[in-house]
């Protein structure tokens, strides 16, 4: 079997999701002749015609918009935004109409579109490629989010997120397009709302979703080297959110970490956190803890290495556990 | 026989640029005082029945906003965008266009609605406040009335589109305001409609003013239909309370947008006589003199006058029409003085297809309140 990018699945997700059902359109900014600036819609336009795949105006309200109309006169839009901050100029369009349009109609006008926003940093991106923006979206009522982090994710999540009758922000993460696994394709996964531990572990859980997945194994290896047995789940889908595989991870293990790329401040690991501790109070031994990005503006690419949380910091918080129940004074100072 | 002269569905092929750009004056078939005016527009005009017909709805219209203003002030809406003054571009935007062809409303098109068959009890749902939209969209053809501005005008673009490559000839017909256009989406909706040839109508209903802001402030175009030409938008300014001119620019338009030649554009000089809203004091940015001026040109006593003359209305004809009103009015009255009922956990019925399991979770907590009040 030859390794499959995640790049490679997202494309044969999208190639296969418009062989099926002749409803389904993609269209954006440079997705036509040129495939796309990372190659996802590679092809589709030469195997299906510009009809079925084709570029538009450089307006991202525009394109968002537009797909509404689509989707409520009977197709499938999968409409691609170039970079995260790119899609900025959507937001209205994401948040007062593609988010609320079945609540606003009483389920009158669903809207079975996907938003692909391939987002978050670590690929030395100038200002405005890096954003992880995921947090705005979850946000919102109404989408569902959903960040895959293994190549076999990417192309179930991708082709579960054409067919949902319900608006997805598709975030694909940048830095792992290019992650090689040996899959069969057409794969299918676990569905929306249900989150996978990718490692079984005894002493704590390490919650993370999208790129911070790799990250969070790659530490939980090195932990174990330190007499962690760390588990690692993978939430996949943060709307649908499963509170249940993550509730009984931490019930077992007693300790909780989580990790995201993006700032920390009212970030979705604020919401994992509170939730964990609202859910398994009694069988915590230790606070909640979230490793993430800085509250800063995302930094220039010679900087971005020390604003992306690391192997280093995870094990650094993995430290502040009270393993051997001594209090963590880091919090001791007035600001906390 | 009309003379058809520069009709609308020829422009196209005229050559050059020229050929988008609007009439240098709005096109007017009757004066204000509801007499035809000496040099008739080159665009066919709409038959005395169907002139009837609009007189009809605007009368209906007409006493539905009055009506829909008292239910305000005795706080049975939370607010009313009165359509007042504006009951040319309304009506005539719905008489232009086929039923199945697809409105896309703002929040003051209530008039519009109202026209097109639609409850008014359902239309005037999102205002009372028991519902975001009160109709079937589907059922009715017709999107839910729109707030945040313009961004409607995309999705009346994406639903053309949509309808063409489906195979039919279909055309929507996207309302904005004046204020509108000066919004992102107004012109990413004329571009993108230009691009892909969508079969879509914009009727910018110019009223003069943005809540208190004139138009000065949001153009220095020569008109707001001179927006057209900058994305290949064939465009016309028309007379917006002259029913007459409204209904064949608007009916040229259409036809236009069916036969596959893609966009129009049209902005309607109108004039808002009430206030933004029933929370609104236009006192504060306009003077009544202004006001009383566009009282003058009252669009259904133009039409009122153009029939009579025509010897297509009759004292009879008009009492039953106001009679039509009235009763019309009567019954919203009786059924909007009733409490709607409403299930509070209907909160969670229409998030997404099926509730996700934190929703279901927290209707349960709300249904746990509900049965704590009821002890």
């Amino acid at each position: 079997m030859a390794p499959t990018t995640m790049a490679q699945a997202l494309n044969a997700a999208l190639r296969d999701a418009m062989h099926d059902d002749d409803s389904v359109v993609v269209f954006g900014e440079d997705v036509g002749a040129l495939g796309g600036v990372f190659r996802i819609t590679d092809g589709l336009t030469h195997k299906f015609g510009d009809e079925r795949c084709f570029d538009t105006p450089l307006a991202e309200s525009g394109i968002v918009g537009f797909a509404v109309g689509m989707a409520i006169g009977g197709f499938r839009p999968v409409v691609e935004m170039q970079f995260d901050a790119f899609a900025y100029p959507a937001f209205e369009q994401i948040a007062s109409h593609v988010a609320k349009l079945r609540n606003r109609t009483r389920g009158r006008l669903g809207l079975p579109m996907v938003i692909r926003i391939p987002y978050a940093g670590g690929i030395g991106g100038v200002e405005h490629h890096c954003d992880s923006s995921e947090a705005y979206y979850a946000h919102t009522p109404g989408l569902k989010v959903v960040t895959p982090s293994t190549v076999a994710d990417a192309y179930s999540l991708l082709r579960e997120a054409v067919e949902d009758p319900d608006p997805v922000v598709f975030l694909e993460p940048k830095k792992l397009y290019w992650t090689k696994s040996e899959v069969d394709l057409p794969a299918r996964a676990e569905p929306f709302g249900r989150a996978v531990v990718r490692r079984p572990g005894r002493d704590v859980t390490l919650v993370a979703y999208g790129p911070s997945v790799p990250v969070a194994l790659e530490a939980a290896d090195a932990a174990a080297g330190e007499g962690w047995d760390v588990e690692v789940v993978d939430l996949r889908t943060i709307v649908p959110f499963d509170d249940a595989t993550v509730a009984d991870s931490v019930r077992r293990t007693g300790r909780c970490v989580v990790v995201q790329e993006a700032a920390g401040f009212a970030g979705v690991g604020a919401e994992v956190a509170a939730r964990v501790q609202e859910r398994c109070f009694h069988s915590l031994h230790a606070p909640v803890l979230r490793v993430s990005g800085f509250d800063v503006p995302y930094p220039p690419p010679m900087l971005e290495h020390h604003h992306l949380p690391g192997v280093d910091r995870i094990l650094d918080t993995l430290d502040r556990l009270q393993r051997d129940d001594e209090p963590d004074t880091r919090f001791a100072g007035g600001a906390a | 026989m009309v003379r058809k002269g520069r009709a609308m569905t020829q422009r196209r092929q005229d050559s050059g640029p020229d050929a988008l750009l609007p009439s240098r004056e709005p096109v007017r078939f009757l004066t204000e005082a509801g007499t035809a005016v000496r040099a008739r527009p080159a665009y066919p005009v709409p038959d005395l029945d169907l002139l009837r017909l609009a007189y009809g709805k605007m009368v209906v219209g007409r006493r539905f906003d009055e009506q829909a203003t008292a239910l305000t002030k005795q706080g049975r809406l939370a607010v009313y965008p009165s359509s007042h003054g504006q009951e040319a571009c309304q009506v005539g935007a719905v008489l232009a266009v086929e039923d199945d062809d697809w409105l896309f409303p703002t929040y003051r098109e209530s008039v519009a609605l109202v026209t097109r068959g639609i409850d008014p009890v359902e239309v005037l749902s999102l205002l009372r406040g028991d519902s975001h939209c009160g109709y079937d969209p589907r059922r009715h053809h017709v999107a839910p009335q729109c707030t945040p501005l313009a961004t409607q005008t995309l999705h009346a673009t994406g639903l053309a589109y949509a309808r063409r490559r489906q195979g039919t000839d279909r055309v929507t017909l996207a309302f904005t305001g004046d204020g509108a256009t000066s919004e992102g989406d107004f012109h990413e909706a004329l571009n993108f409609a230009a691009v892909f040839r969508a079969p879509v109508v914009f009727l910018v209903q110019n009223n003069g003013y943005a809540i208190s802001v004139p138009l000065s402030r949001q153009t220095a175009a020569p008109s707001l239909a001179y927006k057209g030409i900058g994305y290949g938008v064939p465009a016309e300014q028309v007379d917006g309370n002259d029913p007459v001119a409204v209904l064949a620019v608007l009916s040229a338009a259409v036809r236009h947008a069916r036969s596959g030649a893609g966009p129009f554009l049209v902005e309607a000089h109108t004039y808002r006589m009430q206030a933004h809203t029933n929370a609104d004091d236009a006192t504060r940015y306009r003077a009544e003199g202004e006001v009383e001026l566009w009282r003058k040109r009252d669009p259904i006593a133009r039409l009122e006058a153009y029939l009579r003359k025509r010897g297509a209305l009759t004292d009879g004809d008009v009492a039953a029409v106001a009679a039509e009103a009235e009763q019309f009015a009567t019954a919203l009255r009786a059924r909007m003085n009733t409490d709607p009922s409403l299930d509070p956990t209907d909160l969670f019925a229409h998030v997404y297809g099926e509730p996700t399991p934190q929703l279901r979770e927290q209707r349960a907590g709300l249904e746990t309140e509900l049965a704590a009040e009821v002890r």
